[in-house]
């Protein structure tokens, strides 16, 4: 049976999917009113001040360099994982990946409290006769940091590539005469080649929305000079019109993106290969490439986890009630922030993904893309944009906890409607016909047959929602009633201020309970798996 | 299962929430007061400094009290952007400046004159629309261990001087350094002023944004110099008694030689003007003036309650001849910090 046949009952989830469309397009649709709100000739010239083309080309250089440098690390450190003898591959195979779990801003923590003028080594030097290190403000450590934690998006798509490909294409170049380096550049590198590209694009988005990182480094690109605009300015044009440059920018990111990544699946993917891939003997090279990728390893992600218990272990040493107490408090709100955040986006994801399942027509395929304007959107953008609506328009939302709720769906629903709708697509239509030959109606056919099987799928969008609204910083430093503090504000305040010690718990507990969610989704196969969902086989019967 | 698993995660943690301790929305005493809160406040002052002084308003007069904390200039940014739906109602401010600013957008509530009387006229608005509550004075804190009291220029404006170079520290998103910014264009006009802090800038001053991390930094040598109010280095003092710093006050009449003052007004959209009036009362209690002295080392501005013996006396500091209600222009003053690029 074709799945072109139309279902009476689905317009069910069309009028809901259409809201949730609605609903996340608001804060951007606002942003636009605002920043014309002074007339079109104020916008062009902010746009178009040398100031903000400065700005333009400091954040693409800072992406640009990024990418280059998480490309450099990733792609070789697949090969060595995938592909060679390395010893103990498959610890790194998962310990390399692990970074991503730590956010830009700890990630600036470290690097601060490390290397900083503040920071401990500065004091152990001291005594040296070591006055001054090297500044670690700026481009040099906003590139650092964001290198070492953006290089698993390259790692992650690069190794499933590999293991994707068909070694016999190789052996048969080999057997034609070609040397190893052309076998490499020109059979395993060009069927390589989309997912470095979805790699490096994730690492370009990654680095253009980054908050953390830039603001406490002090680089000054947009995020940052955003956020400053905002706070420091009695006229709020310039920042919504630079937000809007910056979304402009993210929205040629992303649209790029989704052309490699739909190239991606084309490619063949090999369940279980006719031979296995000839391992790749390092021999010498052993020692030398396992110590360099303890180093990056060791550097991404062991050093920052034991900064923090240097710092809390300093806190310790003194008068710690206080801060402990207000750790604790922060860290109910994030709790209740991120569990609020996940059921929030699941309840609205589901509308959209299950029309995006069922019925692959223009109406629904333009509510699924409305919905993923959260991949475009800047924290920093949507915080905005929800204030100007806040004030203008809905008052009673304004400064509440809702309206922080509401941002987080804007910007997380396209994560919990992938694996939503990756679920849905693995359940048989079958089944639901033959609950409807049965007699159920179309809610209880949802409730008893649909909803049960999709569970897992939607326990991943959850957990992937609740880690991702657990790290989240600019929405939540700009749309927290007053009193609200979580845990990512916390370090942030902290940091900024050089109080390294205060910052300590509250990244040590940000990292312990981002554990939780992570452990559920690495049991569930992982959430960029379930994102590459979005392609996989329709209409499975189930085993 | 998984999904069992996660919605039991997601209902613990609302559970967990629901019990856990809530910061600053401790409900109101039985008191008959208690009725005329909330009380909505902005306040440019960080938590560290007047987080005590709300919490014993809150616990004489019941009176539940929102604290919204954040930059002097952003506040005031916000309340004009909220319009007549602003949440606020009282803004404590940093300096004179964003208060002036404020009234010049008639967005203040008159204050009854018996308030107005009991502060000096000197540092209040002369529409009566705000006052301050306490003083402050710009100095400039320096490195003891490098640097001796001749070793520092007389005027501010010498620190434009190439030999100050990788020396300076200062905080250009502080609301006290935008109002002495604001004195600056006032006194020297916007050209010297625009010359000024593009010559700091290009001496590599390194910006913090708190002028408390200022003092630390000097203490540490991290740099030599810094651009504060008075009473951060008694701060420091009180966490590290042997930091090696002082403060150093610049010749009469000079910019630099600024006294502001942090003070008060009640917005005019306000729905709890009653317990705005009472919270004032309460900042020019002698109570809440002797906080001042004893716990920030600010100046009372009250008469009756004497300066900090640590302090030179008010009246020996000779500052230069404007009037506080001038600074108002801080629109202009954030304009300018915006194009030079340290905002």
């Amino acid at each position: 049976m074709s799945r072109a046949r139309k279902h009476p009952g689905i317009w069910l989830p069309a009028v809901p999917a259409a809201l949730v469309a609605a609903a996340v397009a608001t804060p951007l649709v606002y942003l636009a009113v605002r920043a014309s709100s002074d007339g079109v000739a104020k916008m062009a010239s902010v746009a178009l001040d040398p100031r903000t083309l400065g700005l333009l080309g400091r954040t693409c250089l800072l992406a640009g360099c990024v990418t280059a440098s998480a490309l450099v690390i990733g792609l070789p450190l697949a090969w060595l994982v995938t592909r060679t003898d390395l010893p103990a591959r498959r610890v790194w195979a998962v310990t390399a990946a692990l970074p991503l779990v730590i956010p830009s801003y700890i990630g600036a923590f470290t690097l601060l409290a490390a290397a900083g003028p503040r920071g401990f080594l500065q004091g152990w030097l001291e005594p040296l006769g070591v006055q001054r290190l090297p500044s670690i403000y700026g481009f040099s450590g906003a590139w650092l940091v964001l290198t070492l934690l953006t290089y698993p998006y390259v790692l992650l798509t690069v190794t499933g590539a590999i293991r994707g490909l068909d070694p016999s294409l190789e052996e048969a170049a080999r057997t034609l005469g070609r040397s190893r380096r052309e076998v490499a550049a020109r059979v395993i590198l060009p069927q390589l080649r989309p997912a470095i590209a979805t790699g490096s694009l994730l690492v370009a988005l990654y680095t253009l929305r980054d908050f953390g990182a830039v603001s406490l480094l002090q680089y000054d690109s947009f995020t940052r000079a955003i956020y400053l605009s905002y706070q420091g300015s009695f006229d709020r044009t310039p920042a919504a019109v630079l937000s809007l440059v910056l979304v402009f920018v993210s929205l040629l990111v992303v649209s790029a993106e989704a052309r490699t990544r739909g190239r991606a699946a084309y490619h063949p993917v090999h369940t279980g290969a006719a031979r296995a891939p000839k391992v790749g003997r390092l021999r010498r090279w052993r020692w030398p490439v396992f110590v360099a990728c303890s180093i990056v390893v060791g550097l991404s992600l062991i050093l920052p986890v034991g900064v923090i218990a240097y710092w809390a272990y300093r806190l310790l040493q003194g008068p710690a009630a206080e801060v402990i107490r207000a750790t604790t408090a922060a860290g109910a709100n994030s709790l209740w922030a991120s569990a609020a955040g996940a059921l929030v986006c699941v309840a609205a994801a589901l509308p959209v993904a299950r029309l995006a399942a069922r019925r692959s027509s223009r109406s629904s395929r333009m509510f699924e893309r409305a919905s993923f304007v959260g991949y475009a959107l800047p924290g920093v953008v949507v915080a905005l944009g929800l204030i100007f609506l806040g004030i203008r328009a809905a008052p009673f939302l304004y400064q509440t906890r809702t309206m922080l709720v509401f941002a987080y769906l804007v910007l997380f629903l396209p994560q919990a409607v992938g694996p939503a709708k990756a679920a849905f697509l693995q359940i048989s239509p079958r089944l639901d016909e033959a609950a409807r030959t049965l007699g159920a109606g179309a809610f209880n056919r949802f409730r008893k047959v649909t909803l049960p099987l999709a569970a897992p799928g939607l326990a991943t969008g959850a957990a992937l929602v609740f880690l991702t609204v657990m790290k989240e910083l600019p929405a939540t430093l700009l749309l927290s009633p007053a009193g609200f503090s979580s845990l990512a504000t916390r370090v942030w305040s902290a940091t900024t201020e050089g109080l390294f010690a205060r910052a300590a718990p509250a990244a040590l507990a940000l990292v312990a309970l981002s554990a939780v969610p992570l452990a559920l989704l690495a049991r569930n196969g992982g959430g960029l798996g379930a994102r590459r969902g979005l392609a996989s086989p329709p209409d499975r019967p189930l085993a | 299962m998984m999904g069992r698993l996660a919605g039991l995660l997601i209902c613990f943690c609302l559970l967990l929430s629901a019990c856990a301790p809530r910061n600053r929305t401790a409900a109101g005493g039985t008191s008959p007061d208690a009725e005329l809160g909330p009380l909505t406040v902005y306040s440019g002052r960080t938590e560290e400094l007047v987080g005590p002084l709300i919490e014993e308003f809150r616990r004489s007069t019941g009176i539940e009290v929102r604290v919204r904390y954040g930059d002097t200039a952003e506040l005031a940014a916000t309340i004009l952007e909220e319009g007549k739906r602003s949440p606020a109602d009282l803004f404590l401010a940093q300096d004179a400046g964003a208060l002036g600013a404020l009234g010049s957008h008639e967005r203040f509530e008159g204050l009854p004159s018996s308030l107005l009387q009991m502060v000096p006229s000197s540092f209040r608005s002369p529409q009566g629309e705000w006052l301050g509550v306490s003083g402050r004075a710009r100095t400039v804190v320096y490195n003891t261990a490098s640097l001796g009291p001749g070793d520092l220029p007389g005027s501010i404006l010498q620190f434009a001087d190439p030999k100050w170079k990788a020396k300076i520290g200062w905080a250009p998103t502080n609301g006290s350094f935008q109002a002495f910014v604001t004195a600056l264009r006032l006194m020297r006009g916007e050209v010297e002023a625009r010359r000024w802090l593009e010559a700091i800038k290009d001496n590599g001053a390194r910006s913090y944004p708190r002028n408390l991390a200022i003092v630390q930094a000097v203490g540490a040598g991290e740099v030599q110099v810094g651009l504060v109010n008075h009473y951060y280095l008694f701060q420091a003092r009180k966490q590290d008694p042997a930091i090696t710093a002082d403060n150093h006050f610049s010749s009469p009449g000079d910019p630099g030689a600024l006294v502001n003052v942090a003070g008060v007004g009640i917005l005019g959209t306000s729905k709890a003007k009653t317990a705005a009036l009472r919270f004032i009362e309460f900042l020019l209690s002698d109570d809440a003036q002797r906080y001042f002295t004893q716990q920030t080392f600010e100046y009372p501005l009250v008469r009756g309650v004497d300066a900090n013996p640590a302090l030179p006396p008010l009246a020996s500091l000779q500052p230069p001849d404007i009037d506080l209600s001038d600074l108002e222009d801080l629109e202009g003053t954030l304009e300018l910090l915006r194009e030079v690029g340290l905002v």
